[in-house]
């Protein structure tokens, strides 16, 4: 018995690690054949060969989307999307393990990341606000009444206009994009209170609906029209809607960046091109809840500075 | 007559062999299925294989992990006594993993003490009551509990356990014991099966001697079987805390992981895997946060090896009674 499972575990561990070895190995060379037929009138010069993409979980939904179409267009080529995180994608496209790195943040804000070294695509914005939960009774806060809220000083809705319900406060990890983008924007980079931490933008938003008073902050695509469960935010009196972001009324917002290291190749300034293509900016990038960068009228530099266009 | 033959038969084969494996090449070597040196290197292969798996993964841990005290010059006592984790403030960030460690162990020690009771209950059932029954259906049913992946006992707390806790006992539902009682029942087969294996190894002899004298089933039990598996049954149950120990994602889901020391068990608390979990992906490497998430591992692993440590001692303590 022992006997026969040890040798089915090690007959595993082979099987595992011939797939994995596998895996690097054949790249773009055995897809090639079977699915050139498909499509040969795309475009005249065709592109082959492998991207590898990753980092940004909150940019993999859309950077996947449009990959898929380029890959459909390119039959040759091959794009991998990873996920791991907007640190992950800073430190992998700058030691050249992903070809395109995608990140919530500026490389400037990481300190040891050599930003002069990383070319940077913006190629989509998004815009987040707090969400409280329905029972607090709040639709609005003023910045100071928000900061107040989310570094402890208020611990009750009713100092802010709400009903009587302790503050239940709902963070992001350290580190992750979305927090500091609402740290900077939001709270003018003063330091939240300790509260529940949690990654993912549907457990946070689970946990706010779910909790009496709850109170965090996300994506404005995670707030739906008919969407009750929870409550969307308005800060000063603007409501956080993508016009308000648009026309730069409403602060609190984040490009999503690709970055290579250097000039990219020219297959990936291909597909960079097509991610900034009309096509996929007014199609793929409001359906997976972004705006488009081409329809702000503002921008933003490294340390925060808003300009008009 | 039949035995001498074959004594004379074997040496001359043997030799005949040995001369074959000397005359052959590496390669004929390894694919001969009668080969001595095969099975030989695949076995050696192994046992290196592992030896150098252990040793490479505590080096590279603890390079990793000390890069925060080295290159950082963080301080090593305050990282480890410290109360405050704010790693991203823009003024004087501050690294105190105490509150995670605390976290882990008292995640830990909870959900032993929520498993262990059930756990050899179900065991004595097993192995003691119902023998037969035991061995054809609880024992499949235990085996498939230990297969059910963390994930899964994540999302059932998250749906089921942190909801009835929010009903019963106030706060959001996310808190310390919460967690303790998802990892507790993760642990609770682990726990079970080995409890069960050291009750059926306990001889016999014992129990026909303490009938003899008269005694109940359950004096029998109490006085007699618990005693002489007590070490395997400690065991089983550091091996139980030793998972729930390392255990991430059920955890995260659950625990709410809040870095603060909490006050009470309906606090909601954080451990060293979930902070971990949590906040790597978002660090760049080489980074002051990305150092200490590092140095959190080492510190994981330092424990886990006290565990080792402990199981080895009580498993000696046992052998020599």
């Amino acid at each position: 018995m022992k006997k026969k499972n040890l040798l089915a575990i090690g007959l595993v561990f082979v099987l595992s690690l011939t797939l994995i070895l596998s895996g690097c190995g054949n790249g773009s060379g055995s897809s090639d054949s079977s699915s050139s037929s498909k499509d040969s009138s795309s475009s005249s010069e065709a592109l082959s060969g492998k991207i590898t993409i990753g980092g940004s979980t909150a940019l993999q939904p859309l950077a996947a989307q449009v990959a898929k179409e380029f890959m459909e267009k390119n039959p040759d080529v091959q794009i991998e999307v990873q996920g791991g995180g907007s640190g992950t994608g800073l430190s992998e496209a700058q030691a050249g393990n992903f070809d395109i790195g995608m990140s919530d943040v500026f490389a400037e804000s990481k300190s040891n990341i050599d930003a002069k070294a990383l070319k940077d695509y913006q190629v989509a914005v998004v815009g987040m606000t707090a969400a409280v939960n329905p029972k607090a009774g709040v639709k609005n806060l003023t910045k100071k009444q928000l900061q107040d809220v989310f570094t402890g000083k208020v611990k009750n809705w009713k100092d802010v206009g709400g009903k009587d319900l302790k503050i239940t406060l709902v963070n992001r990890p350290d580190g992750s994009g979305t927090r500091a983008t609402f740290d900077q924007f939001a709270l003018d980079n003063k330091t939240p209170a300790e509260g529940i931490t949690q990654d993912s933008t549907n457990t946070v938003k689970k946990i706010i609906s779910e909790t009496p008073g709850a109170v965090g902050y996300m994506a404005l695509s995670y707030f739906t029209a008919n969407d009750t469960s929870v409550t969307k935010l308005s800060i000063d009196g603007v409501e956080a809607s993508d016009e308000n972001v648009g026309s730069g009324k409403f602060p609190v917002w984040a490009y999503e960046h690709m970055y290579t290291k250097g000039e990219p190749s020219k297959l990936v300034k291909a597909f960079l091109d097509f991610m900034m293509s009309d096509d996929v900016q007014t199609k793929d990038v409001p359906a997976q809840g972004y705006l488009s960068v081409k329809d702000m009228k503002v921008q933003r530099d490294a340390d925060g500075k808003q300009t008009d266009k | 007559m039949k035995i001498g033959k074959v004594v004379t038969d074997a040496a001359p084969a043997s030799r005949n062999r040995s001369k074959l494996i000397n005359e052959k090449g590496f390669f004929s070597r390894l694919t001969d299925r009668t080969s001595e040196s095969r099975g030989k290197l695949l076995i050696y292969g192994s046992a290196l294989l592992m030896i150098v798996a252990v040793t490479a993964i505590t080096l590279f841990l603890t390079i990793q992990g000390l890069r925060s005290f080295v290159v950082d010059r963080l301080n090593f006592w305050t990282f480890i006594t410290g109360t405050e984790w704010f790693p991203d403030r823009a003024k004087n960030p501050s690294f105190g993993a105490f509150p995670f460690i605390f976290g882990s162990m008292a995640v830990t020690f909870l959900a032993a003490l929520i498993a262990t009771p059930i756990a050899i209950g179900t065991a004595l059932f097993m192995a003691e009551i119902a023998k037969k029954w035991g061995a054809k259906i609880m024992q499949p049913v235990i085996e498939i509990l230990v297969g059910i992946p963390s994930v899964v006992y994540g999302l059932i707390g998250l749906s089921i356990v942190v909801p009835f806790m929010r009903q019963h006992f106030g706060g959001t539902g996310f808190n310390l014991i919460t967690g303790a009682i998802v990892v507790g029942i993760m642990i609770l087969p682990t726990v079970a099966s080995i409890a069960a294996d050291s009750i059926r190894a306990v001889p016999d002899s014992l129990r026909q001697a303490s009938y003899a004298i008269g005694a109940t089933k359950w004096q029998t039990i109490w006085r007699v079987v618990i005693p002489a598996a007590g070490s395997s049954l400690l065991t089983a149950i550091i091996l139980g805390m030793s998972r729930a120990f390392g255990e991430a994602l059920a955890v995260q889901m659950v625990i709410g992981n809040v870095g603060k020391i909490p006050s009470s068990i309906l606090d909601p608390s954080a451990t060293l895997t979930t902070i971990i979990t949590l906040s790597m992906g978002h660090t760049t490497t080489g980074s002051l946060l990305n150092d200490a998430l590092w140095s959190l591992g080492l510190i994981l692993l330092l424990i886990s090896y006290v565990f080792i440590v402990i199981i080895r001692f009580i498993g000696k303590k046992g052998e020599k009674r």
